[in-house]
């Protein structure tokens, strides 16, 4: 059986497939290699090459279409129509430039931290690259549905083998609540195939199903969704995977993984299931600001580092939502560049508490406080991100977050009002953190640490000695993540122009709402279960729950 | 000839029973069964396209069932295939071992092409025999292989009691035995009382070997007390077998809703008790009969569709559950050198003892619990989708709740795996595990072969699907 493989993408190769799967047959290559430097140079080459390809992407890539583009069809699993369809358009391009571009820097901020089983971690990376652009690439939900699921395994795997000390606990909630959520999407998309016969992404879309049908639908594929964001009150599994994750798992859950939650508001719920999305916006809204909110209180009571960053980014996330269930121009514009600029600022963020735990094998603030005697460099772009997150004029994420502030007022004004004090809050704990690390006494650390962990340098030793400032390596990976902050943060609109038509044509989809539910909660229930009420909806066989 | 397969198996069985008489060195009866039982994956595949019928049709070769076949004498051979010889049963029985496996995969070869009640009936009475024999046929050591022999042999008995009692009752409404006419038959029989019933209870055997709820409890005891290797046998054959005789039987049947009814409350629990129970297991071997308990309960949703897509997607599902069990059970041969039974905590840092094997129970454990690209995701996708095409909605959710469930325990095999050996009190068997080169060779292809049929399923299924052609 030989597979029509058809392409048509103006690069002159199928180069989706080529980003897919070339960080696989890296990674197969890596399984011969011997010595932990040389696996680790590999990845760095292979990450590299991998997001040089990915330039190409950006360069070729037309702006005044909203159509899927670089597109590859072929014939997969005939017997169910399942095909391997691959496609980019202006929501996805710069998730598989941020993916491409972030992957190296997770090797690169390894290169002293990982040193065991160093050829597993190498893999483990490599497998996760191509499951991550296989999910912003793929074009058939089926497709989308293994690489969605197939990267819970290397990223399970960097939390359990590579975690800190609850790594066991940590890594089995994340894989359970990961997975739960993402079971009854399985369900929904089989449920979609077997109303439009197909399980192509783009040719699922504008069908006019029922209200009832693509409220299940959207209520399956929200689940898995919100769980990924994750949205208020599906958190739970955040913090103690990035607490426990070596820095690598840290950088790629924040930057890429998280992603994926909203992407898949994005790609699939606002096309595929807006009535849907329609009645149940309010909640999604209402659900974003708690998250803003809820993030950013308690982030503000954190001793640790990376989880007030864990907890900053369920705020930040809850703007990236907002943006999206504001279904308006402004709104998606937002999200989709604060999508971008949370993985660069938060990836950098956790980058950086990586490179202090490096060196005082603690992540508490208490035990980093007043390093910006000794690490002036580091603290200069510790200083530089944090100024990021919080999103100061000037930098990236004032650009995403003003966006969809303006988004929001356009739509309710009350609602905006609410998200004001959240992006107060992200002030007060970012400045309260880089406060206490660049100023303040010098109590912890310096004086306590070396005698409740023998491990370290000699007790009377000047702390000197292991605060060293960045080396090159260092100082490269967060340099290059700055160039992007000011990038984004000055001059956004190469950014936008790539994501114009495709969100323009994504609010249009979103608009195609017709026979929503009138009557509060006794009209939905009657329109989800006609055969319960008396009006009788449209739809005869409401699904029923178990 | 189209019936050079059986043919083969038949002068196997009779050359391991010569063997059996003969005093031979060690080894000898595995060297000879492992060369016949290559010769006759060879047969079965050249016997792919043999089409022929024999006794007035009650025995039918045909594609379905030359496909069984050739998944059977694959099973066989890796069966055969695992290590450097018996490790749990006594040197001496190693001919009888031997001779009473192929006996069995002979008398489900049979099943496969049964097309008439007697047949079948025979057929798996042949197959069950000989695993009545092989459960006890365990070093003495070990006590509970007795229980589970006495336990295997009366449950089997009663199962195929039941199903001849259901049979009876079938033939009295139908006046034959024939499946074709069955299958003409079969809206008749399903609308009536006495029809159903018959007929549940004639599939109540088959459920036994599917070990299907509620035919399931002798799975645990028989699985912990027989021999590493029989276990890794009863696990997998007998399911291929049963799985093509339920289909053999449903077909066309499957539409019928009464029917559909009856089938999908069996999934259903035994889809949940099998997760469930297994969620606390500490043997290993207690721990996949559970497993397979649930594994049964998805088997069945997809024939319960009654669709070709569904029945195909069964056989996917058999023949992914069938690699990956015997890649689970090639593991617990390799960790146990004198045949004892494996723990959750004998797994640990078994990474250190041996990467392959330890990649191999992670490839298998996560086939299993159907995470992409493996067969256990593309088989539980298959089934799943044909059951919702014909509406099982219930059943279906309930299904992919249930993959959220058993990822814990199958999580609990891979963790304890590939954590250090320090963690955890008792002190695991130190030292690398040493081994063969064919059981090397057997690692690598369970993993090549679970990671590549489940990435590229299309081919297999597509193959399943026009076998079943008859079906449609």
């Amino acid at each position: 059986m030989t597979p029509a493989f058809a392409v048509e993408t103006n690069v002159g190769y199928p180069i989706l497939s080529v980003l897919v799967f070339l960080p696989l047959a890296g990674a197969l290559v890596a399984l011969l290699l011997k010595g932990d430097r040389t696996l680790k140079a590999w990845a760095v080459a292979v990450t590299v090459v991998e997001a040089l390809v990915s330039v190409a992407l950006w360069t070729r890539f037309d702006p005044s279409t909203h159509k899927f583009q670089f597109l590859e069809m072929a014939d997969w699993i005939p017997t169910f129509h399942i095909r391997y369809a691959l496609g980019v358009d202006g929501i996805s391009l710069l998730l598989v430039l941020l993916t491409t571009f972030v992957m190296p820097l997770c090797v690169l901020c390894s290169w002293r931290y990982i040193e065991r089983r160093v050829k597993e971690f190498v893999v483990s990376l490599l497998i996760m690259e191509t499951a991550m652009i296989g999910v912003f690439a793929a074009l058939d939900l089926v497709l989308f549905y293994v690489f969605w699921e197939a990267m819970l395994v290397p990223m399970y795997l960097l939390i359990a083998v590579w975690g800190g000390p609850r790594k066991v606990y940590a890594s089995i909630k994340f894989f359970l609540y990961t997975l739960a959520g993402s079971v009854l999407l399985l369900v929904a998309v089989i449920a979609l195939y077997l109303k439009a016969g197909t399980f192509l992404i783009p040719a699922l879309m504008e069908q006019g199903y029922s209200f009832a049908f693509q409220f299940w639908v959207f209520l399956a594929f929200a689940l898995a969704f919100a769980i990924k964001v994750p949205m208020f009150p599906f958190h739970t599994w955040l913090p103690a995977a990035h607490v426990e994750a070596p820095t690598a798992g840290s950088v790629i859950l924040a930057s890429v993984l998280l992603k994926m939650g909203t992407y898949g508001f994005l790609r699939f719920c606002l096309p595929i299931t807006p009535a849907a999305v329609a009645y149940l916006a309010p909640v999604f809204l209402w659900g974003s600001v708690v998250s803003i909110l809820y993030g950013g209180f308690v982030a503000l009571g954190q001793t640790d580092m990376k989880k007030l960053i864990a907890y900053s980014s369920v705020g930040h996330m809850g703007f990236v939502t907002l943006g999206i269930f504001l279904v308006n121009q402004r709104g998606i514009e937002g999200s989709i560049l604060q999508m971008i600029n949370h993985g660069i600022t938060t990836g950098a963020l956790f980058i950086c508490v990586g490179i202090l735990y490096e060196r005082t094998h603690s992540r508490l603030i208490r035990d980093n406080s007043a390093v910006g005697a000794f690490m002036p460099v580091y603290v200069a772009f510790l200083g530089l991100f944090s100024l990021s997150s919080l999103a100061f004029p000037g930098t990236n994420s004032f650009v995403g977050e003003l966006l969809v502030l303006v988004g929001a007022f356009q739509q309710n004004k009350l609602l905006a009002a609410f998200v004001i004090p959240g992006a107060l809050l992200a002030a007060t704990y970012m400045l309260r953190m880089l406060q206490k690390i660049i100023w303040d006494r010098v109590s912890g650390h310096h004086q306590g640490h070396e005698k409740r962990h023998g491990d370290g340098p000699e007790a009377g030793e000047p702390p000197r000695r292991h605060l060293f400032d960045l080396d090159l390596r260092e100082a490269g990976i967060l340099a290059f993540l700055s160039v992007f902050v000011f990038w984004i943060g000055l001059n956004p609109r190469p950014f936008l122009k790539v994501m114009n038509r495709s969100i323009a044509h994504v609010i249009t989809q979103a608009q195609a709402v017709e026979g929503l539910p009138e009557g509060g909660m006794t009209g939905l229930m009657n329109t989800l279960f006609p055969a319960l009420g008396h009006s009788g909806g449209e739809e005869s066989a409401a699904p029923e729950r178990e | 000839m189209a019936f050079a397969h059986e043919t083969l198996l038949i002068l196997s069985c009779l050359a391991l029973f010569s063997l059996s008489l003969a005093h031979v060195r060690p080894g000898t009866a595995r060297a000879v069964a492992l060369g016949l039982s290559a010769l006759a994956v060879v047969t079965a595949l050249w016997g792919l396209d043999a089409r022929g019928e024999l006794f007035s049709g009650a025995y039918r070769v045909d594609a379905f069932s030359q496909g069984v076949k050739l998944l059977l004498a694959v099973g066989l051979f890796l069966a055969v295939a695992f290590g450097e010889g018996v490790r749990g049963i006594e040197a001496e029985h190693e001919p009888e071992y031997f001779l009473f496996l192929a006996v069995s995969v002979l008398g489900l070869t049979f099943l496969t092409s049964g097309v008439e009640l007697l047949t079948i009936y025979i057929a798996l009475e042949l197959s069950s025999y000989s695993l009545y024999i092989l459960v006890p046929l365990r070093r003495n050591e070990h006590i509970h292989q007795v229980e589970a022999g006495i336990k295997y042999v009366l449950f089997g008995a009663m199962a195929s009691g039941v199903s001849l009692f259901g049979m009876s009752y079938v033939f009295g409404l139908a006046h034959t035995t024939r499946v074709d006419d069955l299958l003409r038959l079969y809206p008749d029989l399903v609308s009536s009382p006495l029809g159903l019933m018959g007929l549940t209870l004639m599939l109540g055997g088959f459920f036994y070997k599917l070990a299907l709820f509620p035919f399931h409890f002798w799975t645990p005891d028989i699985y912990q007390g027989a021999a590493n290797e029989t276990s890794g046998v009863i696990a997998t054959l007998p399911k291929v077998g049963a799985v093509a005789v339920l289909i053999r039987l449903t077909g066309l049947g499957g539409g019928a809703v009464e029917f559909a009814t009856v089938l999908t409350l069996f999934a259903v629990l035994s889809m949940t008790y099998g997760n469930l129970a297994a969620l606390v297991q500490e043997d290993l071997k207690r721990l996949l009969a559970y497993s397979s308990i649930s594994h049964a309960g998805f088997m069945v949703a997809g024939i319960l569709a009654g669709t070709v897509r569904g029945y195909a997607g069964a056989l996917y599902y058999v023949a992914g559950y069938l690699v990956m069990n015997l890649a689970l059970f090639h593991v617990i041969y390799a960790l146990a050198p004198r045949g004892e039974n494996v723990t959750l905590a004998n797994l640990r840092g078994l990474y250190r003892r041996s990467p392959l094997l330890a990649l191999t129970l992670a490839v298998a454990a996560f086939g299993l619990a159907g995470i992409p690209p493996t067969v256990g995701f593309a088989g539980k996708f298959f089934v799943l989708a044909a059951a919702l095409e014909k509406g099982h909605l219930a059943l279906v959710i309930i299904g992919a709740l249930n993959t959220a469930i058993s990822i814990y325990y199958y999580l609990k095999m891979v963790k304890a795996a590939y954590s250090p050996e320090e963690e955890g009190g008792e002190a695991p068997p130190a030292g690398r595990v040493v081994l063969s080169p064919l059981g090397w060779a057997l690692g690598c292809a369970f993993v090549v072969g679970i990671l590549v049929i489940g990435a590229l399923p299309g081919p297999v299924l597509g193959w399943f699907q026009r076998a079943l052609a008859w079906a449609a």
